[in-house]
């Protein structure tokens, strides 16, 4: 998500894209900067896990159970698997499947939303009723329930997830594209005779992206928690991928005998929410007040 | 016919639209399935008169349509059919009768997050809306900011951890019975109910203090302080009429959220509700049960909705003041 910062300002302000990148970073809040350095560190630790992790993901390095101690700092897991290397593997999983799952959702919700706004009519209608009647639903059992049917895999619950969560970006890019669409910029494209493509993509998806933005950052971390609680559930990503939900599950049972081990993985979860809604919010501050901070 | 009813029927009418389409969504999803339910579950090697047996033992070798009439007209009245699983021995297990005091645990549990929950928000969000911008405001805006981005089950294990595990003054697991004693299920569901109350607390205190200070700058509330009307007045004869209607949505949403909530926060403390129920039976794809317990927080949470929109069409003074 680290990759979803930078273009607003590549779009805001095309005179001087670093100067501008580097006034708003003199203004950003306390809370903003811890936000983008958290955002920072797990994204290295999701590229170059390999290299940070002092074993393999999926390598049995002594009994199960064990204690922390100099060759496990955080001890073993039920099958006597390095915890910390698993949690920095865990980075790369975790971020990257609900990365992905964002990324599709934006794709499909956006695209259509875009496309309800310009065409209007029938199209709108009826992809709108439909998004309605699916916005009812809560995500997470709507999510439990199609597991149930289709079985529980991961490419399963990446389109499962990515197709709820475009009832809600195509919601909002629909909005704030129907805002674009009546603009004069768009009639006079339009009258010079300017085809679908350049009045999407040079006209429409340029005055959209910030909405759109903010909007990512916090479905990102919607699609993340959602993935985290499926996985806790034991319906999401499947075992012997290593995953923070599913590792919160698999150690559960240790906090009955005082020791936090499910606190780790949980705590890594909480952390990369709470520094992306700590970036949203400060964007949400410079950029219009389209949405109220909640 | 007054404004207010046909307001309120015609919302009434669109809430019963909405549950009517989503039932039809449950329903269907079990038909979505490329190749079907019954190949998929028994896998590539199933003879098709295996298939066919399998289909007729859960009934869906009939038509959709039918289908669908039967178990909405059942559900209606409570009956959900019976559960997939010990189908094929001699007993058949009554979804409804498995749901029924499981539901009652739910209903309880979010019962008691709610009493916590609503009127200490309401009051905080309030402060925090009118002391604005001071040190108790800011303080309330990071926590509020940093708990409603946790997941449910990472504040379950701290509570766990702090009142369970060190403190002892809690058990970990929240085993309740149908025979359990009022006063003793309080206890037992004491931790996951402050879970949740916490989750909720977090989300309903900056929807109120949005709210609040959103109408405390509509131009009305300007005037009558600019025509020197004392603040206890304004705030009872101005603000107040007004503040029903985005303080029921906040309530609504909230427990709304709180319903979703539960199914996460039940696995945690291993808790015997319907969200628990509705996991297991994704597990062993017991679609009776999954598509029952699916209905139930579907329609909860239309219904929460549908109350919270007419709560705001009552108390709205634009309707009940028709010029």
């Amino acid at each position: 998500m680290n990759s979803a910062t930078p273009p607003v300002r590549v779009i805001k302000a095309r005179r001087s894209v670093i100067e501008s990148v580097r006034r708003d970073l003199r203004t950003a809040p306390l809370t903003a900067w811890f936000g983008m350095i958290v955002i920072l560190l797990y994204a290295i630790c999701a590229i170059f896990a390999p290299l940070l992790a002092p074993y393999g993901e999926s390598e049995i390095v002594g009994k199960a159970y064990q204690l922390s101690s100099p060759e496990n700092w955080l001890g073993t897991d039920q099958i006597g698997r390095d915890t910390l290397s698993r949690l920095i593997f865990g980075a790369r999983n975790t971020i990257g499947i609900a990365l992905i799952t964002t990324l599709l959702s934006f794709l499909i919700g956006g695209s259509l939303g875009v496309l309800a706004a310009l065409k209007r009519g029938l199209l709108d209608q009826g992809i709108s009723r439909v998004v309605d009647a699916f916005l009812a639903i809560p995500v997470l059992i709507f999510a439990l329930m199609m597991l149930a049917v289709v079985g529980k895999s991961l490419i399963n619950l990446i389109i499962i997830l990515a197709l709820l969560d475009a009832t809600r970006v195509f919601r909002l890019s629909r909005a704030v594209a129907l805002n674009s669409v009546v603009m004069d910029y768009v009639e006079s494209a339009r009258l010079r005779g300017e085809g679908m493509g350049w009045i999407v993509f040079k006209e429409i998806v340029p005055n959209i992206l910030p909405p759109l933005i903010t909007e990512f950052g916090l479905r990102f971390c919607f699609v993340f928690l959602t993935i985290s609680a499926l996985s806790f559930l034991g319906v999401g990503i499947q075992p012997p991928t290593a995953d923070w939900g599913s590792m919160v599950a698999e150690s559960k049972s240790l906090i009955s005998f005082g020791r936090p081990a499910p606190l780790y993985p949980a705590a890594a979860i909480a952390l990369l929410t709470v520094a992306v809604n700590f970036v949203v919010d400060w964007f949400l501050h410079k950029t219009s007040g389209l949405r109220d901070g909640h | 016919m007054h404004p207010v009813l046909r307001t309120v029927l015609q919302r009434l009418g669109l809430g019963i639209v909405t549950l009517l389409a989503v039932s039809v969504i449950i329903f269907s999803s079990l038909e979505m399935l490329p190749g079907g339910y019954a190949e998929n579950v028994l896998g590539q090697s199933a003879t098709p008169e295996t298939v066919a047996a399998f289909k007729r033992d859960l009934g869906l070798d009939r038509p959709a349509t039918v289908r669908y009439f039967e178990w909405i007209g059942k559900a209606v009245q409570g009956d959900f059919g019976s559960s997939y699983s010990g189908l094929s021995g001699s007993m058949k297990r009554d979804v409804s009768a498995t749901i029924a005091p499981r539901l009652y645990n739910t209903f309880f549990l979010a019962a008691m997050a709610a009493v916590i929950a609503v009127p200490l928000s309401l009051l905080l969000g309030a402060m925090a809306a009118l002391y604005r911008n001071s040190w108790f405001d800011r303080i309330v805006n990071s926590v509020t900011l940093t708990t409603i981005a946790m997941p449910e089950f990472f504040i379950a294990y701290i509570l766990v951890y702090v009142f369970a595990v060190k403190l002892r003054l809690f058990y970990p697991n929240s085993t309740v019975s149908i025979g359990t004693p009022f006063v003793e299920h309080v206890y037992r569901a004491a931790l996951p109910a402050l879970t949740m109350t916490l989750v909720i607390i977090a989300h309903m205190m900056r929807m109120t203090r949005a709210a609040i200070i959103n109408l405390l700058a509509s131009p009305y509330i300007e005037m009558a302080q600019l025509k020197g009307v004392s603040k206890s007045d304004v705030i009872r004869h101005h603000a107040l009429p007004n503040a029903w209607a985005p303080i029921a949505t906040v309530i609504a949403f909230n427990l709304a959220y709180l319903v979703v909530g539960v199914v996460v926060v039940e696995v945690v403390f291993v808790y015997p509700g319907i969200g628990q129920l509705m996991v297991d039976a994704v597990s062993s794809r017991d679609m009776p049960v999954v598509q029952a317990c699916a209905l139930i927080f579907a329609a909860t949470y239309i219904l929460l909705n549908l109350l919270a929109d007419i709560v705001s069409i009552v108390t709205n003074p634009r309707l009940l003041h028709p010029k």
